[in-house]
């Protein structure tokens, strides 16, 4: 309670969800976090419709040319002080995708990512083990 | 002196601060009954004030094209229509003979006040799923403020004529509440609905349908203005049912207002949890002819004193 903004932002983390071209596995287990098997809402985490209301981003996938601009778009327009964290393998380097012509690259080349969740797909305890590990880093 | 009283009764007391507080903790029994109806755990009991506490403190953005007075305006004026709500029911139910004339009209008005801040807000945010919210909740409350007056009328009738909020609440204290009867019980089942589709609760939730269209008007809002939006809707919750106790079921000046407080508020929150959302001209169809009628059948009892 020494800081309150501090306090604040590690109650009540809303996050958004930002599907940047991943095989849907990762977002379903995402979805999985609502449901009352695991309710990630008693640590206060809502999942909210807009990028304005979050203060977290959780990314899925691998950056390709189409879509890097999408993501970093939606990176600005949330307000800061935002967590980015990468969830599923893809964020953590490539993935399977490494040769294909349209990928750019690995997410921290354009992101300042605060916790990679790997898996493929992730399990719903890993996914808050790492959420709970950013905000304990904080 | 009086200032002083006066400003504190609009800040500290009945007005913002007390009712924000009250209103906040009432969410989080919105959201843990929510949660307990779908097996899962729910959130810790600060979780409101949490919420509110980060949103005041993070970065207010304000969407590029937008006009800023407006995209400001539209929270403030529902933040502010609440507070003065919340000091006339409290100073209407404890003092009812300082009641002045047809202050249930500037009641009226002053529940007009979040929506039409809600609509402003929505459009001056230049956000195309935002207008789509503004001019749905635009819509709904033309839809619910039809049998909303009705109502108020059938009670007006009933309290003998009198627009005095005061009045009425003392005609319930000599002849007992009004919902003891017909077209009381009728009032009862119209206005509770009439309340939901003013929280914007779920099967009235159209403005703000999140499968749909996000968050609605509130989608280009962050940090403090939504932290306004969240406490003016919390507001609210705590508001429309106080006000429903006092036209309805003899004001809310004695100990028995508790119960039948968490009595209402139990019915609103079953009501979210167990009903699907309706498309926007199923509840206009609902509210004009199902309620309407409904309201109308009322409002010809009471004119027979049933």
């Amino acid at each position: 309670m020494a800081n309150p903004r501090l306090w604040g932002l590690k109650k009540s983390p809303w996050v958004f969800h930002v599907a940047a071209a991943s095989c849907n596995n990762c977002d379903i287990e995402i979805l999985d976090l609502l449901t009352p098997r695991w309710d990630i809402e008693r640590f206060g985490i809502v999942l909210v419709g807009s990028p304005r209301h979050a203060d977290a981003l959780l990314v899925t996938g691998v950056l390709n040319r189409k879509n890097l601009p999408r993501v970093l778009r939606v990176y600005e327009q949330t307000p800061k002080p935002c967590l980015v964290i990468g969830i599923g393998t893809c964020t953590c380097h490539t993935h399977m995708f490494e040769s294909s012509y349209n990928v750019v690259g690995p997410y921290d080349k354009y992101l300042p990512i605060d916790v990679y969740i790997p898996g493929c797909p992730p399990k719903p305890e890993s996914m808050i083990m790492g959420v709970v590990k950013a905000l304990k880093r904080l | 002196m009086n200032i002083v009283r006066i400003l504190f009764s609009y800040i500290i007391f009945p007005g913002f601060i007390f009712s924000a507080v009250v209103g906040l903790f009432l969410t989080w029994i919105d959201r843990k009954v929510t949660a307990r109806i779908h097996w899962r755990v729910g959130p810790p009991w600060f979780q409101p004030y949490a919420d509110f506490l980060k949103l005041l403190l993070k970065e207010t953005i304000i969407p590029e094209g937008s006009s800023k007075t407006l995209f400001f305006l539209g929270p403030l004026l529902g933040l502010v229509g609440m507070s003065i709500l919340a000091v006339m029911l409290f100073s209407m139910n404890f003092y009812p003979a300082g009641s002045f004339v047809g202050d249930i009209i500037v009641i009226i008005y002053l529940l007009a006040l979040p929506p039409i801040g809600i609509i402003i807000g929505g459009s001056a945010s230049k956000n195309p799923l935002a207008s789509v919210g503004a001019s749905r909740e635009m819509t709904q409350y033309f839809a619910y403020e039809l049998p909303f007056l009705i109502v108020l009328a059938t009670i007006i009738l009933k309290a003998g004529g009198s627009i005095k909020f005061g009045d009425i609440v003392l005609a319930q204290q000599v002849q007992g509440p009004f919902l003891y009867s017909i077209s009381g019980v009728i009032a009862a089942v119209v206005i509770l609905l009439c309340v939901q589709a003013k929280l914007s609760f779920v099967p009235f939730d159209i403005p703000e349908a999140e499968q749909e269209i996000m968050a609605g008007p509130y989608i280009e809002y962050s940090g403090v203005a939504l932290a306004i939006y969240k406490v003016t809707r919390a507001m609210m919750l705590f508001l429309l049912p106080l006000f429903l106790i006092s036209i309805l079921w003899g004001g809310f000046a004695d100990w028995w207002a508790i119960p039948k407080f968490l009595l209402i508020i139990v019915l609103i929150v079953l009501m979210k949890n167990t009903n699907p959302r309706l498309r926007i001209d199923q509840a206009l169809k609902f509210f004009w002819v199902g309620l309407g009628i409904l309201s109308i059948i009322g409002l010809v009892l009471a004119f027979y004193g049933l």
